[in-house]
């Protein structure tokens, strides 16, 4: 493997091999503290998406490498009009490798097949964003202790939300995980979700828009439901509150549910909840740090 | 001109009745200096109607392109009056340059050079996605 675009890239062994790598890292980070000494990221950022760039640049820097790039489209030679593959190939021959975020679907694939240096795709518009989906199993392995017999929750925006098709996706790989679907009737997921993976897979799931199945959740993974996605504002103010996760709906959840969010949050979990033991979307941002160090390393064949 | 006479040439038997000039228009043939026969609805000896195109020369025919637009076609090369090649199409794993990307969101869309390339996704139902974005083409041979 010499990109990753999509997590589908990633065989389930692979993905495995990043997960113990990340558990690793997290044990004996001085053990890495140098690994990548000399190596350099380069972080291309056609739009602006200061999280996952900063997670990117802190886990090379941990690594002991070094970063370079740019955070903008405006600061960069696509704002003169250079295509993708010769921007590739022009910071292939600085960089050992590239982490790419472009508001256009598939330009990483482009920069990949122009470079012969390993790119991670960063987010591609609305297409991929195969790190926050590493993340998200990171997390689920590191609360849970694996990926089967799982019973997860999704809510928000699932018909627009990227993220949750992506994990969803990951999650349908693995054995006796049944899915809860908590969204308003206008948001529910695609329908290549619901019959190219949850039917075909032959996995249980519940579409609904109420909270009665909250309790026997493992995990529960809220989005934001956006204004914009409503074709009027009667219905946005008559849902908006709906979907929101309060403290007091967690009194009947599992001692141990984990809750997570890919951030950032708005309103959609109430900040009461942020003290709550369960609550684990912090976890989240630390353990996006720990799986793309494990990532750079493998695509750089270092050990 | 004699039809049935083609000593060295290609012969795409089997087209879909009715598909021959959209063969005829991407495979480019007006370019071509030899003699192109072009029968339309002749009737099939497994039933039905077909259409035939007979090529009065060995060209290159790009056979992934003729089986995405019509995967039944036989393709036969005819050398000093024989068949010496028969081959059977069926849909290519990836074609170029033929389905083009309609989502504006691909970055096909803002970089006119890259090239449409589109994947074969589902066999059975012969869906293509752009390897881009993943965006599904309709299928020119239903
Ligand atoms: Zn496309």
């Amino acid at each position: 493997m010499k990109d990753l675009i999509s997590i589908t890239d990633l065989t389930v062994e692979e993905l495995q091999e990043l997960i113990d790598k990340a558990l690793d890292i997290i044990e004996c980070p001085d053990k890495y503290a140098e690994k990548c000494k000399r190596k350099k990221l380069a972080t291309l950022f056609f739009e602006p998406s200061t999280r996952t760039r900063l997670s990117f640049e802190a886990a090379m820097l941990e690594l002991g490498g070094s970063v370079l790039g740019f955070s903008e489209a405006n600061s960069s030679s696509a704002a003169k009009g250079e295509s993708v593959a010769d921007t590739a190939r022009t910071v292939a021959c600085y960089a050992d490798i590239i982490a790419m975020r472009h508001p256009k679907e598939g330009a990483p694939l482009v920069a990949a097949s122009a470079a012969d240096i390993p790119v991670i795709n960063a987010g591609d518009g609305g297409h991929n964003h195969p790190t926050q989906t590493l993340t998200d199993l990171l997390t689920i392995y590191r609360e849970k202790g694996g990926f089967s017999n799982l019973k997860i929750g999704f809510c928000g925006d699932l018909k627009f939300g990227r993220t949750v098709h992506s994990l969803i996706n990951a999650m349908c790989r693995y054995e006796g995980n049944e899915f809860v679907l908590i969204s308003p009737e206008e948001l529910r997921v695609p329908g290549y979700i619901r019959k190219d993976l949850l039917d075909r897979g032959g996995f249980k799931y519940v579409e609904t828009d109420n909270w009665d199945l909250l309790p026997e959740l493992d995990i529960l993974y809220m989005t934001r439901v956006q204004r914009e996605r409503f074709f009027n504002e009667a219905d946005y103010l008559r849902l908006k509150d709906v979907f929101i996760l309060t403290a007091e709906k967690l009194r009947s959840a599992k001692e141990d549910l984990c809750i997570m969010h890919p951030l950032p949050r708005v309103n959609e979990i109430e900040r009461a909840v942020d003290d709550d033991p369960r609550a684990c979307y912090f976890k989240q941002v630390l353990n996006g740090k720990y799986i793309r160090m494990a990532l750079i390393l493998k695509l750089l064949g270092i050990e | 001109m004699t039809i049935d006479s083609i000593i060295n040439g290609i012969v795409l038997d089997h087209i879909s009745a009715g598909k021959s000039m959209e063969i005829y228009d991407i495979l480019e043939l007006s370019k071509l200096d030899c003699s192109v026969a072009i029968i339309k609805n002749a009737v099939s000896k497994k039933g039905g109607r077909k259409d035939i195109i007979k090529i009065d020369s060995i060209i290159d025919v790009n056979l992934d392109v003729l089986g995405y637009i019509d995967p039944g076609i036989t393709v036969n090369i005819v050398k000093d009056g024989k068949i010496v090649k028969k081959s059977h199409l069926e849909l290519p794993d990836r074609v170029a340059g033929v389905i083009k990307c309609n989502n504006p969101r691909c970055i096909t869309s803002t970089e006119q050079e890259l090239p449409h390339v589109f994947q074969l996704a589902d066999r059975e139902k012969g869906v293509y996605r752009c390897v881009y974005c993943e965006a599904k083409a309709g299928h020119g041979a239903s």
